[in-house]
């Protein structure tokens, strides 16, 4: 673990939160969306447990913000697919561009 | 001294009388407006008069007449020494006008109630001539010269509501506008000449006006320094201020208004096309008569005297081919207003006759009011019962209308200037100023003397004397009831909006209430002349001695005779003579006959120069340039938005992109710039 | 470059790679496959750092819940086996430079500062460790949020059920 320098994982989780970013940008399907939030919260997962180990190894601290975020996350989805079936029923469609109502 | 609540009640009770008809006269008071609003003026008179009584009576007993101003109340106040006030000015021909003004006006008012009875909007004519009241009132009371402006306007726009009252024809409609443009147009020249005048006096209140312009080598002498296209500012100042006066006045070039202002109601032409408004520019120039003659120079003077001058000769010759009877009294009030005028032009600085211009002008304004309401409203009588304005529709009338027929001669002698009727005083007062200044300007006065009395008693003929036309020469209101008073052509005059019942019969002349008026303006004619003029309105305030009637009135009577011979030979008795005697001037005829082409002469101004050279392209500017502006910025607002509305797509992912984006930048902008 | 390191290295290769395939593929089950190897990898790389629980309670609800619920919601919505559309090439092109300049933006701010550890004791996050700790209500004690975050899962559970309830119609 040492021979690992920490902006070696920073990297990754930095990589993967802008990927995900990409993709929120750019899907137009809404559970695809979703799916690219998911990424998203998981990166900042990352960088949380690789902050605890490397430079607070005597605390615990980045292990309960961690599962917090876990938690937020399901509970997150879970309201994010009761939406997506809504709006699936009123447009009959999940593609985000379909919901442009509020276009000039 | 009269209190001053009495003073300003006088304009102020016409004023509660036109507010109380104008906003309720048609719901509320439809039959019983014409007694309010006479009402109103009666009280109005009653205190004019007595206010009159009292202020000349100082006058006498104190030797002279001072000017004072009771009332004054500060309304815009423009800069610390300029002020537009609301005040009233005292002196001799204030108080005489307001008793003129008050005691014509009650005379219509009670005209009217029997000769507009049936009207449909009777309320609101009653409210107009409230208004119209009020208006000179205030004009003829006013203490400063921007609030004269003010009743000036007044004035006018009475006039054009009360010229256009029969809205549904074309000619009133016409005459009104023309009547407004043309009053307007000399407005302007008016309202110029007002400013500079307060501009190199410091002031707008007339007596400080008068008193500063007056005075030579003051520090405000620069108005006869400081010029303009080489003449003084001080000459333009009151030339501009007579043009104002003259367009008013129906004076020549100007004049081309008041024979189609009788389009209105004939009361209405008693009351403001004969007896008031018209002399009102005759007033303003009284007014400011110390500054007229304060200076030495009298080029201003000199135009005052030829363009009344003018005007009395042009109007005469005129009326004396018009077929239309009250064209004729128009061209008559044109006429006797150049009289007036001229006598205010005659200004001699040496000799004693010196001020007899002002006077003689005041006095035969006074009685001029007198006999030509009267003459307007006989005329008024005549037309009801003939159904038609033109003369030849009318003749022998003078068995059908005996009163009427008398009221009708007398006034005819006063105007003549036949003694001992009004007119004769107060024409010779004119024609001995004139005497007494410009030789030239004196015959011609006397020429139109004799002229007038031609077609006055050309009309007097042919109306009372001769055939009557057509069988009695009466059509009553068969059918129909068209009320167009117009000139020319079979139009018939009826009383109300649909033929109304304004007489009573057949067989009586004229209602009660039509027949007092006549009857009190007579004697008003008759003795009218006898008020000791001089010694109450002169331009200083000083008494001038009266002078006998000495051999010097022989001239003007003589020639008024041998133009009563006249008429009376080519029109007592109807036969071919004055066909004969106009086929003898056959173009001159025409060219008098067509008022020598002069309404042509605007027309063609009008529509060639001034439509095509002005109108046009200010029209096209108005629509290309300023209105290209403004559709120019709408349209680039519009392009604006539209490119920048596409950011508003609607679409969340976009959204979430741009929050992005300003994120980063302001990241950037935080982390490397600011650190 | 000793095993560890190389461990590494391979699991953070497969997690982008699996991201990168999972927010670009067109076929949206396929989406949903790379994403859950993406998720595994992470949990991978969790038990890599000797973060067991943590990574055991990534698998549980991260792969074994929120995939699973993605996967459902999939096949309540369309069909799965249709083509997703293609993105805006505009605004493809525009959000990846955006993202790139973003993350190299991040990287250098991250390259500048110097990371130091606070102490040398190692914590052992057992499973004992962690629920006391989360349990306790001393200073460090974590029993506050873990009450709120009982109360969210609640209010989520009864948001969803609002949200994706079937209104009865009216005239029954």
């Amino acid at each position: 673990m040492s021979q690992v320098p920490l902006t070696h994982i920073l990297f990754v989780s930095t990589a993967l939160f802008f990927i995900g970013m990409y993709g929120l940008f750019t899907r137009r399907n809404m559970i695809t969306m979703l799916m690219s939030v998911e990424l998203i919260l998981n990166s900042v997962n990352i960088n949380f447990v690789a902050f605890n180990r490397y430079l607070y190894p005597g605390k615990l601290d980045g292990v309960f913000f961690s599962l917090f975020i876990v938690a937020i996350a399901a509970a997150e989805a879970a309201v994010a697919i009761a939406i997506i079936i809504n709006l699936y029923r009123n447009f009959h469609s999940i593609d985000v561009e379909a919901a442009d109502e509020m276009k000039f | 001294m009269p209190n001053s609540a009495c003073i300003i009640l006088i304009p102020l009770l016409p004023l509660a009388g036109f507010v109380v008809l104008g906003l309720f006269g048609r719901r509320y008071f439809s039959r019983f407006a014409g007694v309010l609003g006479t009402g109103v003026v009666l009280v109005s008179a009653v205190l004019a008069i007595w206010v009159a009584w009292q202020y000349f009576g100082t006058c006498l007993a104190d030797g002279y007449c001072r000017q004072t101003v009771p009332v004054r109340f500060t309304w815009l106040r423009v800069s610390p020494g300029l002020s537009i006030d609301m005040s009233i000015i005292f002196d001799p021909i204030s108080v005489m006008m307001i008793f003129v003004v008050t005691f014509i006006s009650l005379m219509v008012h009670i005209y009217s109630l029997g000769y507009m009875k049936g009207e449909e909007r009777y309320a609101t004519y009653y409210a107009f001539l409230n208004l119209f009241t009020f208006s000179m009132l205030g004009l003829v009371l006013a203490g400063n010269i921007f609030e004269t402006y003010i009743f000036w306007e007044l004035v006018g726009c009475s006039s054009f509501l009360l010229i256009g009252y029969y809205y549904d024809r074309p000619t009133a409609v016409a005459a009104a506008k023309k009547a407004f443009i043309v009053t307007r147009f000399a407005d302007l020249g008016f309202l110029i000449g007002i400013l500079i005048l307060s501009f190199y006096a410091g002031s707008l209140d007339i007596r400080t006006l008068i008193q500063r312009l007056v005075q030579p080598g003051s520090q405000l002498g620069s108005i006869t320094t400081a010029s303009f296209l080489g003449i003084s500012m001080l000459s333009w100042g009151l030339g501009l201020v007579f043009v104002g006066g003259a367009g008013k006045s129906a004076l020549f070039p100007l004049h081309i208004w008041l024979p189609d202002a009788m389009e209105g109601p004939t009361p209405v032409s008693a009351l403001i096309h004969a007896a008031t408004m018209v002399v009102a520019g005759v007033y303003l120039v009284a007014r400011l008569y110390l500054v007229y003659v304060g200076f030495d120079h009298f080029e201003v003077l000199h135009v005052v005297l030829w363009v009344g001058a003018i005007s009395a000769l042009l109007a005469a010759v005129i009326a004396c081919t018009q077929t239309d009877i009250k064209r004729v009294l128009a061209y008559s009030t044109m006429s006797q207003i150049g009289y007036m005028m001229f006598a205010l032009g005659t200004f001699h600085p040496v000799g004693e006759a010196t001020t007899l211009g002002y006077t003689a002008a005041m006095f035969h304004l006074f009685t001029h009011a007198f006999f030509k309401a009267l003459l307007f409203l006989c005329a008024g009588v005549i037309i009801h019962r003939v159904h038609s304005n033109e003369m030849q529709d009318m003749g022998g009338l003078r068995k059908a209308l005996p009163l009427t027929h008398g009221c009708f001669l007398i006034a005819c002698l006063a105007i003549a200037g036949i003694p001992p009727f009004a007119g004769f005083f107060s024409k010779e007062d004119i024609l001995l100023a004139a005497w007494d200044s410009n030789k030239p300007v004196y015959y011609i006065g006397l020429f139109t003397s004799g002229l007038t009395a031609f077609y006055m008693f050309r009309l007097y003929f042919s109306v009372f004397w001769g055939r009557p036309a057509r069988a009695g020469g009466a059509q009553f209101g068969a059918g129909g009831g068209h009320h167009s008073e117009g000139s020319g052509g079979r139009h018939s005059e009826g009383s109300g909006g649909h033929h109304g019942e304004g007489f009573v019969g057949r067989h009586e002349e004229a209602p009660f209430t039509m027949k007092l008026p006549l009857v009190i303006l007579a004697l008003g004619a008759v003795f009218a002349g006898w008020v000791p003029f001089s010694r109450l309105v002169t331009y200083d305030g000083m008494p001038q001695e009266g002078h006998g009637i000495g051999v010097f009135a022989i001239p003007p009577v003589m020639v008024a005779l041998i133009g009563i011979g006249i008429a009376s030979y080519l029109y007592r008795v109807a036969s071919d003579r004055p066909e004969r005697a106009a086929a003898a001037f056959r173009g001159m005829y025409q060219f008098v006959y067509h008022k020598f082409y002069i309404d042509e002469v605007y027309l063609f101004i009008t529509k060639r120069v001034i439509f095509n050279l002005i109108g046009r392209p200010a029209a096209w500017i108005d629509r290309n340039i300023v209105d290209g502006m403004m559709n120019g910025l709408a349209a680039v607002t519009a392009w604006t938005s539209t490119a920048i509305k596409r950011l508003q797509s609607g679409k969340v992912q976009d959204y979430a992109l741009y929050f992005f984006m300003g994120i980063a930048g302001l990241a950037v902008l935080f982390i490397y710039i600011y650190s | 470059m000793s095993a560890s390191a190389v461990v590494f290295y391979i699991l953070a290769a497969g997690i982008l790679v699996s991201a990168v395939l999972a927010v670009t593929s067109r076929k949206i089950f396929r989406s949903a496959i790379w994403l859950l190897f993406s998720l595994t990898g992470i949990a991978g790389l969790y038990f890599w750092l000797q973060m067991e629980f943590v990574a055991a309670v990534q698998i549980v609800v991260y792969v074994g819940g929120i995939v699973v619920l993605i996967i459902f919601s999939i096949f309540l919505t369309q069909q799965s086996g249709k083509d997703l559309p293609v993105p805006v090439r505009g605004r493809a092109v525009l959000s990846a430079l955006v993202v790139g300049a973003g993350f190299v933006l991040t990287y250098l701010m991250m390259m500048r500062y110097s990371f130091r550890p606070a102490g040398s004791r190692v914590a052992v996050a057992s499973v004992g460790n962690i629920g006391a700790q989360l349990l306790s209500t001393s200073e460090h004690g974590y029993v506050l949020p873990f009450e709120v975050i009982s109360i969210l899962l609640l209010a989520a559970m009864i948001g969803c059920i609002v949200i994706a309830m079937k209104t009865k119609p009216e005239n029954k």
